[in-house]
């Protein structure tokens, strides 16, 4: 037997792999990866790993012990070029084969390119990988002038940290706003005053016209509101895109990423997939979602390992993001997307407070800034279809516990 | 070099070892195929899922929780208890050669 072949070693394809073993799965396990290094964790590279905070070997998040007893195959530095569905066979370092079963997909995705003048210069930077974190924290080191092009989680964890190495950082977004797409309006204000409090000069509404080099290196980013900032080093986070294209090429449905249902399944019965490279139909947001994070990647890989194993047990995650920026911790959960109505528990002043978001009465967001207890509470009211009212929401004295034993007992 | 036993809820028993002293407990665990870590979020205390109950005596030696972790702490799926710590903030001075941590029951 050929067993189950995971396609990266990714927090997606890594947990595939676990699950299906802890699950019951006796076949051989393989995992293959161009990746040079074991397993490594990521939310890391834009904070602490540039800081100096942790070094490489701290990063190591599976180790050859791990693979050991668990009895899976790690093949490292080896890409996989092309799946064969008829023969379930994988063409790997160009003419080694490698039969499967079962096929795991777990390849992330890659940075969004810029695709304009002067994107090629030195000095134009993406941040993904570690090797990418590296050559990253290399250059910030020699650089004065810092320009980050994205409001997202990356660049503006990314403008946290340089700004703390004491660099001049500017950020340009081209929305009206910071991480449009994953917080309300009022986190994103917050953000942005939390990073303007931080010397981090923030552009709104604009967008970069282009990148002027001297001497081959970057040296001036131009914007199309008519800016021209200095720059040695610019930082390019505008998004990721699925890698799928071996999926694509397998003719397995794809759109915006592999299209999965709700066990990581393909359209192909045994081929499966996960993570950053998967786009499922997401009950909480009632709609298909690519999404990027650790939660997914895990949560969802966790379902597709149950479901290689013969058994079940459905992705129904409730979509779950955080990020450090200085000496504030973001945690989302849920989609608040629409919302009508919100609620706002602590202060946006002392910097310690969630957002409740409600849609129809119903609660289906929170955001909380340096609040972990009601994150972990909304994470279960969500997950349970538990809405506490606005005005409890708001009341800091309001113990979202009682609320929670006393519908599970009166669910029980 | 520490040596950290992991004893799980029906008893069983597995040793690990620390090399570096900047690897965490949770790590550790994660790194070596332990289970009843979870560790969903990588050490960021986000999740609140690689509880771990230190053994009683040592508590007093390691550095005791910042106000995130106690915070994370209180919504533990096991019973929270005087030793309960999160096993990613756990980081062993060099006076610390070897430590028992026992793994609750549940991580979610």
């Amino acid at each position: 037997m050929s067993g189950l072949v995971v396609v990266g070693a990714s927090y997606a394809g890594i947990q595939a792999a676990l699950s299906a073993r802890d699950s019951g799965y006796a076949e051989r396990i393989t995992v293959v990866a161009d990746d040079h290094l074991l397993p490594y964790q990521r939310p890391p590279l834009s904070k602490d790993f540039l800081l100096d905070k942790v070094t490489q070997d701290n990063l190591v998040l599976r180790d050859d012990a791990f693979f050991k007893l668990k009895q899976i195959d790690l093949i490292l530095e080896t890409r996989v070029h092309a799946i064969d569905r008829h023969a379930r066979k994988l063409s790997i370092n160009g003419n080694t084969v490698l039969d499967f079963d079962k096929l795991f997909i777990g390849t992330g995705s890659h940075a969004r390119r810029l695709a304009l003048p002067g994107s090629n210069l030195d000095g134009v930077c993406y941040l993904r990988s570690i090797r990418d974190a590296a050559d990253l924290k290399e250059r910030l080191r020699h650089a004065a002038e810092i320009v980050v092009i994205g409001g997202g989680f990356i660049g503006l964890e990314v403008a946290a940290s340089a700004s703390k190495l004491g660099k001049k950082v500017t950020v340009i977004e081209s929305a009206p706003r910071l991480l449009e797409r994953s917080v309300s309006p009022l986190v994103s204000q917050f953000l942005l005053d939390l990073h303007t409090r931080h010397n981090v000069d923030v552009r709104l509404n604009d967008t970069v016209a282009g990148i002027e080099g001297q001497n081959g290196r970057a040296a001036f980013v131009t914007t199309q509101g008519g800016a021209c900032l200095r720059a040695d080093l610019v930082l390019v986070g505008i998004g990721g895109v699925a890698n799928d294209q071996l999926a694509r090429d397998a003719q397995l449905n794809c759109t915006n990423g592999i299209v999965v249902d709700d066990h990581g399944m393909t359209d192909d019965p045994g081929i499966f997939a996960a993570g950053d490279c998967a786009n499922h139909y997401n009950a909480y947001a009632g709609d298909w979602l690519r999404l990027e994070s650790v939660q997914n990647a895990q949560d969802q890989a966790k379902a597709a390992g149950l479901a290689i194993a013969g058994k079940t047990g459905p992705y129904d995650s409730v979509p779950r993001f955080w990020s450090d920026q200085y000496d504030a911790k973001l945690q989302t959960v849920g989609i608040s997307r629409n919302f009508d109505r919100q609620s706002v528990r602590g202060s946006l002043e002392s910097g310690q407070f969630s957002v409740f978001y409600y849609k129809q009465d119903r609660l289906c967001a929170v955001d909380s800034i340096n609040r972990a207890g009601d994150q972990m509470a909304a994470r279960r009211l969500i997950g349970s279809g538990i809405s506490p009212s606005p005005e409890q929401a708001a009341d800091l004295s309001f113990d979202f516990k009682s609320l929670l034993t006393t519908i599970n007992a009166v669910g029980a | 070099m520490a040596q950290i036993r992991f004893i799980q809820p029906d008893g069983t028993e597995n040793v690990v070892e620390i090399a570096d002293s900047g690897t965490s407990v949770m790590l550790a665990a994660i790194r070596n195929g332990i289970s009843g870590i979870d560790a969903e979020c990588g050490g960021c205390l986000d999740c609140a899922t690689c509880h771990v109950y230190v053994e009683e005596g040592a508590s007093g030696l390691l550095a005791p929780p910042q106000p995130e972790e106690l915070e994370l702490l209180g919504s533990v799926a096991a019973p929270r208890k005087s030793n309960s710590r999160l096993s990613c903030q756990l980081k062993l001075p060099p006076s610390i050669t070897s430590l028992i941590v026992h793994i609750p029951e549940a991580q979610s």
